[in-house]
This record gives structure tokens, sequence and C-alpha cells, in this order.
């Protein structure tokens, strides 16, 4: 079953990637696509206990949080550039690094996390120990930002069902 | 017309916020908050030229210009899958040899337990 999504995946890719529509186009990407179907179809969703629906669900949630995640480097990105650009924003520099806790339980969805703290300006992740992050913060106020607003949505689109 | 606009203003902002990037590199007291600066320039400035040029590509709606666009948006994906990897690299290596900023905990929300 995940291996025809898989394969549908690697397909829309050919397309996008060769640009042609002609026949033999379309027939060298459905050899390549089975050819890394069959070879590496279990490297791409590791848990496969979950069902295609909550899948779709988790993307649809995934997108949602997309959207909020640009307004949000939007913000900070306005934070950053106002410190780098006003003369009295130097004064506001603290770069702090600040532990926090997290409540995730997967790899996956603390990789996420640790992604769009970084991608966040103003906030970059040093490193994940087990379940403690270690987040370096430019100023207060981008600190402050770091709430665990980002942590309840990423629970809610990957571990909705554990709880 | 309306598209042009579109694509000019979206080009204003990475722009300037490049040249913020840049003057925040060259502004800021130590490694780690020049790392920020740069960093912004990875996402924010990035993203916006690259969607300006993917609205210009929908000037004649045609399948090979649409697939243009989605391989922009491709780029978008790879840069912000990697503009923080390295970044985040960049950061460790300097945390791991010396000069480590203060460290301060935050006490966690009281729904976050």
């Amino acid at each position: 079953m995940y291996s025809i999504l898989v394969f549908i995946l690697l397909f829309i890719v050919w397309i996008v990637f060769s640009g042609k529509f002609d026949w033999f186009h379309l027939t060298l990407g459905i050899f390549s696509a089975s050819f890394v179907t069959y070879f590496s179809s279990d490297l791409y969703f590791t848990d496969r206990t979950i069902g295609l629906l909550e899948r779709l669900g988790q993307l649809y949630r995934f997108c949602r949080y997309l959207f909020w995640l640009l307004y949000q480097i939007l913000l900070a990105n306005l934070h950053v550039l106002r410190l780098a650009l006003w003369r009295k924003g130097l004064k506001d520099v603290v770069p702090t690094i600040i532990r926090i806790k997290t409540r995730l339980q997967s790899n996956y969805a603390r990789y996420v996390l640790a992604n769009s703290i970084t991608l966040t300006p103003g906030t970059v992740t040093l490193r994940i120990e087990e379940d403690i992050l270690f987040v370096h913060a430019i100023s207060r106020k981008a600190a402050a930002s770091l709430d665990g607003e980002m942590e309840r949505r990423i629970a809610d689109i990957f571990e909705r069902a554990k709880r | 017309m309306i598209l042009n606009i579109a694509c000019l203003a979206l080009l204003t902002i990475g722009v300037v916020i490049f040249f913020g990037a840049v003057i925040g590199v060259l502004r800021f007291p130590d490694f780690y908050s020049r790392m920020h600066a740069a960093g912004i320039s990875d996402t924010m400035s990035t993203i916006s030229l690259l969607t300006a040029f993917a609205l210009f590509q929908l000037h004649d709606l045609s399948w090979p210009n649409l697939l243009v666009v989605g391989k922009i948006f491709f780029i978008v994906a790879f840069i912000s899958l990697t503009g923080p990897t390295s970044t985040h690299a960049l950061m460790h290596a300097g945390y791991q040899r010396r000069n480590r900023p203060p460290v301060r905990k935050q006490e966690p929300d009281e729904d976050m337990t």
C-alpha cells in the first residue's frame, strides 16, 4: 500500500523535473520510479502503522502549520531587521542560550520543532539531548517567542492520536 | 501589470532583507548573533525572491511554465531544509569549541508539562 504511494510521489517528481509529456519520457519515468520504489520504498515512511487517511490529515494540518510558520518567520524577520538597521537596536542584542524541555516523543516531530525554531530568525537550535533543546536566542524578545506555542502546534500535527 | 507590480514588490522586499542581513553581519557583536543575521537571509529573502520569479513565470500560462513554478518551489523547500541545517552545524561547532554564551533556564509553562 505504501509502496504505491511512494511510486506515485516519485512519478510526480519525475514529471515536474523532466517537463516532457511524450510517451518515451513517461515510460522512462515509470521504469525509473518503479525501480527506485523497489529498492528503497521502506526508507520513506518509517511508521507504517498509521493509516493513509491519518496521513492525509497530517498533511493537511502540516500545510496549515506551514502558513502559521511563514507568518511567524515574517514577524521574527522584522524584529531582527530592526535590531540590525536601527541605531538603538544594537542595545537589545542580548545573546542567551535557553534550555527547553519538550514533550514531543518521536524523533521526526523533534526534528520538525528544531528546524522550525532555526528557520525563525533570532533563534537557533544548538543541540538536542533526548528531550531537552538548547536554543540560542539573539534578544529578549526572540527568547520570549519560544513560549511553547510552536511545540503545541507540532504536537497537534503528529501526536494527536497518542494523547 | 498587477503581476509585474507584485513581482517588483517581492523583489524589493527580498533585496531589502538581504541588505539588512549584510548590515547585521557587520554590526552584531559576536559570532552567534552574526549567524542569526545570516540566517534571516536564508529564509524570508530567498522565499520572497523565488516567489517573485515564480510569479513572473505566470505571465503566459502553459504546462511547461507551471512546471518551472513547481521546480522553483522545490528549490524553496530544499533551501528551507538545508539553510537551518548549515546554520545549526556552524553554531554547534562554535558551541563545542569555546566562547559559550551564558545559559539561562526558561521555566516551562504550566500546560507544557
